[in-house]
């Protein structure tokens, strides 16, 4: 039965590789037919992120706000839960990042910098707060209420830019140096890049993830109750308290995500009257990394280096970039389909056996 | 003379498991033909192979002497073979006669002819006395008539070897005898039935002969007339089998579970319990008989912390703990086996370490600071599993993984161990074999022994009369009667129950 159980774990690993091998492939067969060459044009990406430090340092860059998207999606589905509001937590974690580095300008940067992160992550946290307030009170669903709070999120920054912040160019003045992750030793090496200490961050939060869930109580409670709120409840467990703490965390993590964004990549904010996508991409990247930390990390590099390393494709291969959307669409929906996945590997594996 | 059905030295291996080692069936024509085995014994698989779902590793099969190679279940069903499985294969929406007929419809000038499909189903049900309304709809009929729409479906395609896997683990008392009955037809009219079963009182009802696996090997196969339940109850779990018996001096100590007056009401506001008194002291196992519906539920769960009262008091060890939280019930000294053990009792997705520390995981010394302590908890569990004799490879797997008397002694040896003042053990053997149920019974009488008080609660009678001390009877949300189980029997219970009182008085 050991050996069962590892064969599904197993064959679970699989889904996410298998995924994005037929995603690549059918990228593949769309440029045949239209009549580009996938060969020159995977090489483009493959080169460019490994060969040009420039294309190396955005990836990494952009996996930054991505990967803590992913763990703020993939941290409230362990517990249950569906936070599509990652997209609104990290704009007002980005705003209270930029508003607190520049408000508090004064301080050194050994307080402001951390004190910034924090402003964001907090603002975060308040937004996931609020809709498991609303469904462990109200039973109110989580994923009416988030999506709720992301236009609340969107237009109140908006707002807030506009009459406390604005300066010219519709955005927010450029943050205090003392507050800001960008690093010209990593611009430089990486050729200009707008790569930033950020990653460190990210890289943080990965482990925090893991050993929060897995390694304190806390966590286990978190698991328990996503799993099983019916038994979570007879043993003991308060299943609103740990609905209301699961959004809050899984908010840090969104907010951070725009903190990073704030205080690293563009030192400041644009009123903007759109979603960045980033919140709604980590809910892809929680999806192929299997909501676990690791693969949510490398779920992220993925993505982050098809979109940048898709940017060579059209001096190189002639591919228009839009066709590195195309690939992502189809490995989440191979990941999404991960039930015909399932049922063709084990049907593979008992005719191999006969 | 050759066997309508033979199967020789069949092998099924699964990886990591041999469910099937080198296992000899023979069903004659015309008997009821028991296969008895605890759960995980390998009666499904042989089962699967006959009926071409499974392939066998190695082993032949004969058909009425003939022999038989069954690729799947289309070939099962050439050579005469039918099985009614547990989970019935039925769609909702469509009538009884369109499920019967599904895949093999009658057609008139090349439609569908249903005229034709209700007056054969008509004509089946009444030879075979089964009684099913050809016109209904699925989702209107019971339980009990869906199987029989199973044993239909087999029917209309021509099969003359019955197979019915444990068909009575989702049947009410009537309905087993209603089934038994029919099995008794259906061999009276030629058929032969092979019953997978693990309850000795079915087989000795109406089997002529019975095959004896465990663990995936052949034991014996026996004439029924031949042998008794012990014998056969020993067979199937390989030593000799004690029926538990609750033989501990009964001499009650301090008053453990103390509820007055107590009022519950349900989701919609109906009174479910009303003013209901009720003591249960150390040393004492209590049963709660009644039927099912009758407030049991909603008692233990307002003892528990898990639904609110009304009015009135509970009291646990002279502490009012009238609508504690749950948490605090179980630090004040609660134990509770969960009547839904999957549902309530697990975390299935958890491994068995997980599970065995569901109430205590915050607690030391399983954790210290708000860090677990996983080599705490896996040494734990892997005491636990060995003490409660918990069959699995190990503390790893996953709660799913395991068999429903696997799963049931996780939940025991977690309760038990916490050495709980009061254990409720809302029907905690339901569904299990004969080993698991004696193993659990010789652990709430040890219970009892150490001075703890025991709250069973229960639908089987024998459980109740075996192991109770004192016997409440709850009818309509409150104790109508609390009787020795030394001086009543079955029956007395039985109008207690439906609400009347000794003397013939309506209550
Ligand atoms: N499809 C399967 N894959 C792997 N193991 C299985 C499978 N089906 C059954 N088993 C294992 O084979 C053994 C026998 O199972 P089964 O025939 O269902 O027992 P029974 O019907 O007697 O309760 C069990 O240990 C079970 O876990
Ligand atoms: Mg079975």
């Amino acid at each position: 039965m050991s050996n069962l159980l590892k064969k599904v774990n197993w064959m679970t690993l699989l889904i996410p590789v298998i995924s994005v091998i037929l995603g690549l492939l059918c990228g593949a067969v769309i440029m045949l037919v239209i009549g580009y060459n996938p060969v020159l044009a995977y090489q483009s990406i493959v080169e460019s992120i490994f060969l040009q430090p420039y294309y190396g340092g955005e990836t990494i860059r952009a996996m930054i706000p991505l990967v803590l998207a992913g763990l703020a999606v993939a941290f409230s589905f362990r517990t249950g839960l569906f936070n599509i509001g990652v997209e609104g937590q990290l704009m007002v974690g980005w705003l209270a990042s930029v508003a607190c580095a520049i408000s508090l300008g004064h301080l050194p940067k050994i307080l402001l910098l951390p004190l910034s992160i924090v402003a964001g992550g907090a603002a975060g946290a308040l937004w996931g707060f609020i809709p498991g307030f609303l469904k462990a009170r109200f039973k109110v669903h989580e994923v009416i209420s988030t999506i709720m709070m992301n236009y609340i999120a969107l237009y109140t920054t908006a707002y807030l830019i506009k009459n406390f912040l604005y300066t010219e160019g519709e955005r927010t003045p450029t943050i205090p140096s003392a507050a800001s992750l960008a690093s010209p030793f990593l611009a430089n090496l990486t050729q200009g890049s707008r790569l930033h200490w950020g990653i460190i961050v990210a890289i943080i939060a990965v482990f925090a993830m893991w050993f929060l869930l897995w390694k304190t109580t806390k966590g286990y409670e978190l698991r328990s109750v996503g799993f099983s709120p019916d038994a979570s409840n007879y043993a003991g467990m308060s299943v609103a308290r740990n609905i209301m703490l699961s959004l809050t965390i899984s908010g840090i993590f969104a907010g951070l995500a725009g903190a990073m964004e704030g205080l690293g990549t563009y030192q400041y904010m644009t009123i903007s009257s759109a979603f960045t996508g980033i919140g709604f991409n980590g809910i892809a990247v929680a999806l192929l990394g299997l909501n676990t930390p690791i693969g949510v990390l490398l779920a992220g590099a993925l993505f982050s280096g098809l979109q940048n390393g898709g940017l060579t494709m059209q001096a190189n291969a002639g591919v228009p970039v839009e066709l590195v959307n195309i690939i992502i669409a189809l490995i989440i929906f191979f990941v999404g389909s991960s039930y015909a996945i399932k049922w063709a590997l084990s049907r593979f594996s008992r005719k191999g056996k006969k | 003379m050759s066997y309508a059905i033979e199967m020789r030295q069949i092998r099924k291996e699964f990886p990591g498991i041999v469910a099937n080692d080198n296992i000899t069936l023979q069903v004659e024509d015309g008997e009821i033909h028991a296969l008895f085995g605890e759960n995980g014994a390998g009666k499904s698989t042989l089962m699967n192979v006959l009926f071409g779902l499974y392939q066998p590793d190695r082993g032949e099969i004969y058909v009425h002497g003939e022999k038989a190679v069954i690729h799947d279940p289309n070939d099962a069903t050439r050579l005469g073979i039918g099985m009614v499985h547990q989970h019935f294969m039925l769609i909702d929406k469509f009538t009884v006669a369109e499920n019967i007929v599904l895949g093999r419809e009658p057609k008139k000038n090349g439609v569908l002819d249903m005229k034709e499909a209700v007056k054969v189903v008509r004509e089946l049900s009444e030879k075979y006395g089964l009684d099913v309304d050809p016109e209904k709809k699925v989702e209107e009929i019971t339980v009990g008539m869906q199987q029989r729409v199973e044993i239909l479906k087999t029917l209309y395609r021509g099969s003359d070897i019955l197979i019915f896997d444990e068909p009575t683990a989702v049947l009410t008392p009537i309905e087993i005898q209603e089934l038994i009955e029919i099995m008794k037809r259906l061999v009276h009219e030629g058929k032969s039935i092979i019953l997978i079963t693990h309850k000795l009182k079915e087989i000795f009802e109406c089997c002529d002969r019975a095959t004896v696996i465990r663990r995936g090997k052949n034991i014996d196969t026996v004439k029924i007339s031949d042998t008794n339940p012990t014998e056969l109850a020993s067979m199937m779990v390989g030593r000799k089998v004690h029926v538990q018996v609750n033989d501990a001096p009964y001499n009650p100590q301090g008053k453990v579970l103390e509820i007055e007056h107590l009022n519950v009401a349900d989701a919609r506001k109906v009174e479910v319990i009303k003013d209901l008194n009720l003591t249960v002291h150390g040393g004492e196992i209590l049963g709660i008989a009644g039927v099912d519906g009758n407030g049991q539920t909603e008692l233990i769960e307002a003892i528990a912390g898990l639904r609110k009262t009304k009015s009135g008091t509970i009291k646990l060890n002279n502490q009012d703990v009238t609508n504690q939280r749950t948490r605090k019930m179980i630090e004040a000294g609660l134990g509770y086996i969960p009547e839904d053990r999957q549902k309530h009792g697990l975390v299935l997705d958890f491994s068995i370490a997980e599970n065995m520390v569901l109430q205590t995981y915050y607690q030391k010394p399983y954790a210290q600071m708000g860090i677990l302590q996983n080599k705490v908890i896996a040494k734990k569990a892997k005491k636990l599993i060995q003490e409660f004799d918990v069959r699995t490879p190990s503390e790893k797997t996953h709660a799913r993984a395991l068999s429903g008397g696997n799963q049931q002694k996780v939940i025991v040896a977690r309760e038990v161990d916490r050495s709980p003042q009061l254990l409720i053990a809302a029907q905690p053997t339901r569904g299990l074999d004969v080993g698991a149920i004696e193993f659990i019974h010789g652990k709430l009488i040890e219970e009892k022994k150490k001075g703890k008080a025991v709250l069973l609660v229960s639908f089987e009678l024998d459980e109740i009369l075996h192991l109770s001390d004192r016997i409440a009877v709850i009818y309509e949300g409150y104790i109508i009667d609390i009787v020795s189980p030394k001086e009543t029997n079955e029956n007395e219970l039985g109008l207690l129950m439906a609400g009347r009182k000794k003397g013939g008085s309506e209550a």
